[in-house]
C-alpha cells in the first residue's frame, strides 16, 4: 500500500506552472500561428496578405512538383526504414548474445554516434562518398570504377541509415533484454533448428520493438533536414528542404507553412501509432 | 550464454565499421597538410586546427554554442525537476496530459518548430535575441531531462520519503535531504544530455539564429553548403573530441547505456 | 483513558471499504499485532495511524490528543517499514541521527543517543557503513534503531520481518520483543504470519475484510478462535461431529490428538501419508470421522508407515466449539 492521496499532494500542480508557461509561449503559440499562416493568401509582391484560402493545400495535392517531393520523401523514408530493420535487428540480436565486456563496448560504439552533431556525421559521409573518397578508391580497386555518389538518393539514404540505425537498435535491444534466454533454449531442446528458433520464438517476441523502432526511424527520416540539405544538393529536394526554400529563398511563407503543417500531422500520426504499439504490448504483458 | 558464429562476428564488424567510418575520416582528414580534403600521408599537420582558431566566425559561433547550451541545459533542468516532481508525486487531474505535452517536442520535427518560431520571432521582434533563442532550445531539450528525471524519481522506494516524514522532516527538508541526493545522478545526467542536444541542434536553430547569435552547427552547415576545405574537418574533429569527452563524463555520472537505451 | 485509541476508524476508496469501523484501545507499553491475510486492511490501518493515509471517518487519539488529521511529520511516531526505507546515501549513524536532527537535538546529545541506540541493536561497530554494505538483518536493525532513537510514544512495525529468511526471522522475533521490553515503547506490528504475531505480542488483533474479528491474547486466539476462518488462519484444525444431534461442530488441533494402537482409541483410522518436519511428524489419516491431521513429537521412536491401522484418542476437555454464527 503506497496510497498518498492526501490533499497536500494536490497542491503539487503549481510546480508545473513555469514549464507550462514556457510550452504555451514557445510551442503552442508558434505552432498555432503557423497553422493560421498556412491558410493565409499569398501575393508574390507583398507576401502573406491575410484572408483565408485553401489554395496552398490544393496546390500541394495537385501540383506535380510538390507531389514528386512528397513521394520522394516517402520513398527515401521507407527505404531507410527497411535498411535499418535489415541491419539493426540482426545487429541487436548479435549484440545481445555477446559476452559481457564486448556487449557493452559494441553497444556503445553503435549508439554513441547519436551524440555527435548530425552536421559532422553528414560531412563525414560527404568525404567518404566523394569522387576522390575512400569508397570510390575501394570501388576502383575491385574494378567497379569511379561512381558519382554525392547528390544522389543513395548518398542521402546511406547517411540517413547511419544516423537512424541507433533508433532501430535501441527498441529491439530493449525487447531482447526482456526476453528469457531459456525460452530460445527450450525451442532448441525440442529439436528446432537455430533459424526456426529465431523465426518462431525470438522474432514474435521482439516484433513490437521492431515496429516501434521502424516507426521512429520513418518519422525522423521523413522529416530530416540537414542530410538531404548537405548530401542531396539543390535538385534532390525532400519535404524539409522544400519548407526551408519556401521560407528563406522563395519567401512564400504560407506555402511553406502548409507543407510544414502536413509534415507535422503526418509525423504525429506515425509517432502516436508507435506509442500505441508500445502501450498495447505493455498492457498485454501485464496480463 | 550462446555464442555468435563467424558470420555474426563478420556482420557486427561491418556494422561497427559503418558506424565509425564518417567519424574516423573527419578526424583523419583534419590532420592533412594539403589544401584539399585528403587523407594525411606521412606528414600530419595541425595547420587546419590553427586555421579554425584564427577564424573569427568559428570561434564566435563556438562560444555562442557553449554559452547557449550551458544556459538552456540549466534552464531545462531547472524547469524539469519541479515539473517531474509534480508529475510523479502529485495527485491532480491532467497529470498524464501534462507529461504528454512536456515530452511532445520529441515527436515534433525541429524544422516545423523552427519555421513556427521564425514567424513568431519576426512578429514580436525577437529575432537575434539570445534569450529567445535559449528559450526555444529549452523547449526542445526539456523532454530529455524530463524522461531521465521521471525515471529517477519513480525508480526508487517511496517509503524512504515516508520514513523521513515520520521522523519529523518538513516537505522541503525531505526534498533537500532525501529526494534530491537520490535523484542527483538523474539531474546531472539530464543536464549533460540537454547540453549535448542543445549543442548539436541545427535544424531549428537555422531558422532562428541571427549573425550575432549563430551557433556552431549552423555555422558549419552554412559553411559546408558554400565551400569545402579541411577546416570543416578540423572543426568536426574538435566536436567529435568534445562529444567523446562529454559521453565519458555522462557514462561516469549516470551510465551511458541507461541514458541512451533508457530504462522505463 | 487508553494510551492509543482508534474510534470507529474507516478508510473507503470509492465503494471499497479497505478499513471499516475499526475500534481499538491500546494500553501504554503494550505490544499489539494486527494479524490477517493480505488485503484485510491491516496495513491501511497502520498507515492511517502513521499519517500517510487520510481516514475517511473515525478518530485516532494518542495520549488523549486527536491526531486523526495531523500531518505525518508532526506525529513523532517511530516507524519501521517493510522495505526498511533506509536513506541509501547516508551512513548508518546518519540514518539513525536524522530524526534527532529534525528534533533539533544538540550535537553531543545526538551522538550519545545514536551510539546508545546502535548498541541496543548490536550495530555499534557498523556506524560508518552505508546501508548497501549491510546484510538484511542488519538493515532491519538499523531501521529499528532509527525508529526508537527519537523515543517515540508509539512504535509502528509494518511487516518488519517479512524480508528476512526463515532462520533470521525467528531470531529477530525474540530480539524485537527483548528490545521493545527494554525501552518499553507501546508497539503496533502488522503481520500476516501468525507465528510472528503469537511469539511477540501481548494481544493479537485479527482482521478480515477491513474489520476486526477478534482481539485476544495469542493463547486465546489459538485455543478459542472466534470463527472457523480464524481457527484455520492461525493453525491446522480437525472437525469432529457434534456431540449431540443439532449441537455445535467441535474442533481439535492436530497436536492434541493421540495415536494409539488399533482398537484402543475412540475412532479407528488408517495412516495415508506422513511428513517429516524435524521435531515433529505430520500424519494424514483416513477415519470414519473424515480425513484427519495429527502432529506427533519426534521422540526418537520409529514413525508409522502409510497403511498402518491405528486408533485416534483425545481428551474431551480439549475439544472446542465455535461460537454461534462464527464463520
Amino acid at each position: 500500500m503506497s496510497d498518498t492521496a492526501s490533499p497536500r499532494t494536490r497542491s503539487a500542480a503549481w510546480l508545473t506552472l513555469p514549464s507550462l508557461l514556457l510550452f504555451a509561449v514557445m510551442l503552442l503559440t508558434p505552432l498555432s500561428l503557423t497553422l493560421m499562416l498556412s491558410f493565409n493568401e499569398y501575393d508574390a509582391a507583398r507576401g502573406a496578405t491575410g484572408g483565408f484560402t485553401l489554395s496552398h493545400y490544393a496546390a500541394i495535392v495537385s501540383d506535380g512538383y510538390y507531389l514528386e517531393i512528397f513521394l520522394r520523401t516517402l520513398r527515401i523514408g521507407l527505404i531507410t526504414t527497411l535498411l535499418c530493420v535489415v541491419i539493426g535487428v540482426p545487429e541487436a540480436y548479435i549484440l545481445s548474445r555477446m559476452a559481457a565486456p564486448w556487449r557493452s563496448v559494441f553497444l556503445m560504439i553503435v549508439l554513441t554516434p547519436l551524440l555527435v552533431s548530425v552536421v559532422v556525421r553528414t560531412f563525414g559521409w560527404s568525404m567518404l562518398l566523394g569522387i576522390e573518397g575512400p569508397v570510390n578508391m575501394l570501388f576502383q580497386a575491385i574494378g567497379i570504377g569511379k561512381t558519382r555518389m554525392l547528390y544522389t538518393e543513395g548518398a542521402v539514404i546511406t547517411a540517413l541509415v547511419h544516423v537512424m540505425l541507433p533508433f532501430m537498435v535501441i527498441p529491439v535491444w530493449t525487447a531482447l533484454q526482456k526476453l528469457d534466454p531459456q525460452v530460445e533454449q527450450a525451442a532448441l531442446s525440442f529439436g528446432a533448428s537455430r533459424l526456426t528458433a529465431i523465426v518462431r520464438v525470438v522474432l514474435p517476441q521482439i516484433m513490437p520493438g521492431i515496429l516501434s523502432g521502424g516507426l521512429i526511424v520513418f518519422g525522423l527520416a521523413a522529416s530530416s533536414f540537414a542530410i538531404p540539405g548537405l548530401l542531396g544538393g539543390r535538385r534532390l529536394k525532400m519535404v524539409a528542404t522544400t519548407v526551408y526554400d519556401q521560407y528563406l529563398h522563395e519567401l512564400n511563407w504560407p506555402m511553406g507553412a502548409a507543407i510544414a503543417v502536413i509534415l507535422l500531422i503526418a509525423n504525429l500520426i506515425v509517432m502516436l501509432t508507435c506509442h500505441r504499439v508500445v502501450e498495447r504490448q505493455y498492457r498485454r504483458r501485464l496480463g | 550464454m550462446p555464442r555468435n558464429g563467424s558470420f555474426a562476428i563478420l556482420f557486427n564488424t561491418l556494422v561497427v565499421m559503418f558506424m565509425l567510418a564518417p567519424l574516423v575520416i573527419v578526424c583523419l582528414v583534419a590532420f592533412t597538410p594539403e589544401n584539399t580534403l585528403s587523407l594525411p600521408g606521412w606528414t600530419w599537420s595541425l595547420r587546419w586546427f590553427r586555421k579554425v582558431f584564427e577564424h573569427p566566425d568559428f570561434v564566435t559561433s563556438f562560444i555562442n554554442s557553449l554559452w547557449l547550451a550551458t544556459v538552456s541545459a540549466s534552464l531545462a533542468v531547472g524547469l524539469a525537476v519541479p515539473a517531474s516532481l509534480a508529475i510523479t508525486r502529485g495527485n491532480f487531474p491532467g497529470r498524464q496530459a501534462l507529461e504528454g505535452l512536456f515530452l511532445s517536442p520529441l515527436v515534433i520535427p525541429h524544422l516545423v518548430l523552427g519555421v513556427a518560431l521564425l514567424q513568431m520571432f519576426a512578429r514580436i521582434g525577437a529575432t537575434g535575441s539570445f534569450v529567445w533563442l535559449a528559450l526555444a532550445h529549452v523547449v526542445v531539450i526539456t523532454p530529455y531531462a524530463m524522461r531521465l528525471l521521471i525515471a529517477a524519481m519513480t525508480g526508487y522506494d517511496r517509503s524512504v520519503e515516508h520514513a523521513a516524514l515520520s521522523l519529523g522532516a518538513s516537505r522541503l527538508t525531505v526534498f533537500r535531504r532525501i529526494t534530491l541526493p537520490m535523484i542527483l545522478p538523474g539531474v546531472s545526467g539530464g543536464w549533460l544530455l540537454c547540453f549535448i542536444n542543445s549543442f548539436d541542434e541545427v535544424t531549428m536553430s537555422i531558422f532562428i539564429t541571427a549573425p550575432s547569435t549563430i551557433t556552431l552547427p549552423v555555422k558549419m552547415y552554412m559553411y559546408a553548403t558554400e565551400s569545402i576545405d579541411p577546416m570543416m574537418a578540423a572543426v568536426s574533429a574538435l566536436i567529435v573530441g568534445l562529444t567523446a569527452a562529454t559521453a565519458l563524463l555522462l557514462d561516469r555520472i549516470y551510465g551511458l547505456d541507461r541514458v541512451l537505451v533508457g530504462q522505463r | 483513558m487508553p494510551f492509543l485509541e482508534l474510534d470507529a476508524l474507516s478508510k473507503h476508496y470509492g465503494p471499497v471499504k479497505a478499513v471499516d469501523d475499526v475500534s481499538l484501545s491500546v494500553e501504554q507499553g503494550e505490544f499489539i499485532s494486527l494479524l490477517g491475510p493480505s488485503g484485510c486492511g491491516k496495513t491501511t490501518t497502520l498507515q492511517m495511524i502513521a499519517g500517510f493515509v487520510d481516514a475517511t471517518a473515525g478518530r485516532i487519539r494518542l495520549q488523549g490528543r486527536d491526531i486523526t488529521h495531523a500531518p505525518a511529520n508532526s506525529r513523532g511516531l517511530g516507524i519501521v517499514f517493510q522495505s526498511y526505507a533506509l536513506f541509501p546515501h547516508m551512513t548508518v549513524a546518519d540514518n539513525v541521527a536524522f530524526g534527532l536532527e529534525m528534533q533539533k537535538v544538540e550535537r553531543a546529545e545526538r551522538a550519545r543517543r545514536v551510539e546508545q541506540a546502535l548498541a541496543l541493536v548490536h550495530l555499534d561497530a557498523h556506524a560508518g557503513r552505508y546501508p548497501r554494505e549491510l546484510s538484511g538483518g542488519q538493515r532491519q536493525r538499523v531501521a529499528l534503531a532509527r525508529a526508537i532513537v527519537i523515543r517515540p510514544p508509539l512504535l509502528l512495525l509494518d511487516e518488519p520481518l517479512s524480508n528476512l529468511d526463515a532462520k533470521l526471522r525467528e531470531a529477530m522475533q525474540f530480539e524485537l520483543r527483548t528490545i521493545q521490553q527494554q525501552v518499553g515503547t507501546t508497539t503496533i506490528m502488522v503481520t500476516h504470519d501468525q507465528a510472528e504475531a503469537f511469539s511477540v505480542s501481548d494481544r493479537v488483533v485479527v482482521m478480515q475484510s477491513g474489520r476486526i474479528t477478534q482481539i485476544d491474547t495469542p493463547y486465546e486466539v489459538y485455543e478459542h478462535p472466534a470463527s472457523e476462518f480464524i481457527s484455520r488462519f492461525v493453525g491446522k484444525t480437525n472437525l469432529l461431529p457434534p456431540a449431540t444431534d443439532g449441537g455445535p461442530q467441535r474442533h481439535v488441533r492436530p497436536e492434541k490428538l493421540m495415536l494409539k494402537p488399533a482398537g484402543q482409541g475412540r475412532a479407528d483410522a488408517t495412516i495415508v501419508d506422513r511428513f517429516f518436519l524435524g521435531s515433529q511428524w505430520l500424519y494424514h489419516l483416513e477415519s470414519p470421522l473424515g480425513p484427519m491431521v495429527v502432529v506427533q513429537v519426534n521422540d526418537g521412536s520409529p514413525a508409522h508407515p502409510p497403511g498402518t491401522a491405528v486408533a485416534l484418542d483425545w481428551d474431551d476437555a480439549i475439544l472446542r466449539t465455535l461460537p454461534e454464527g462464527g464463520r
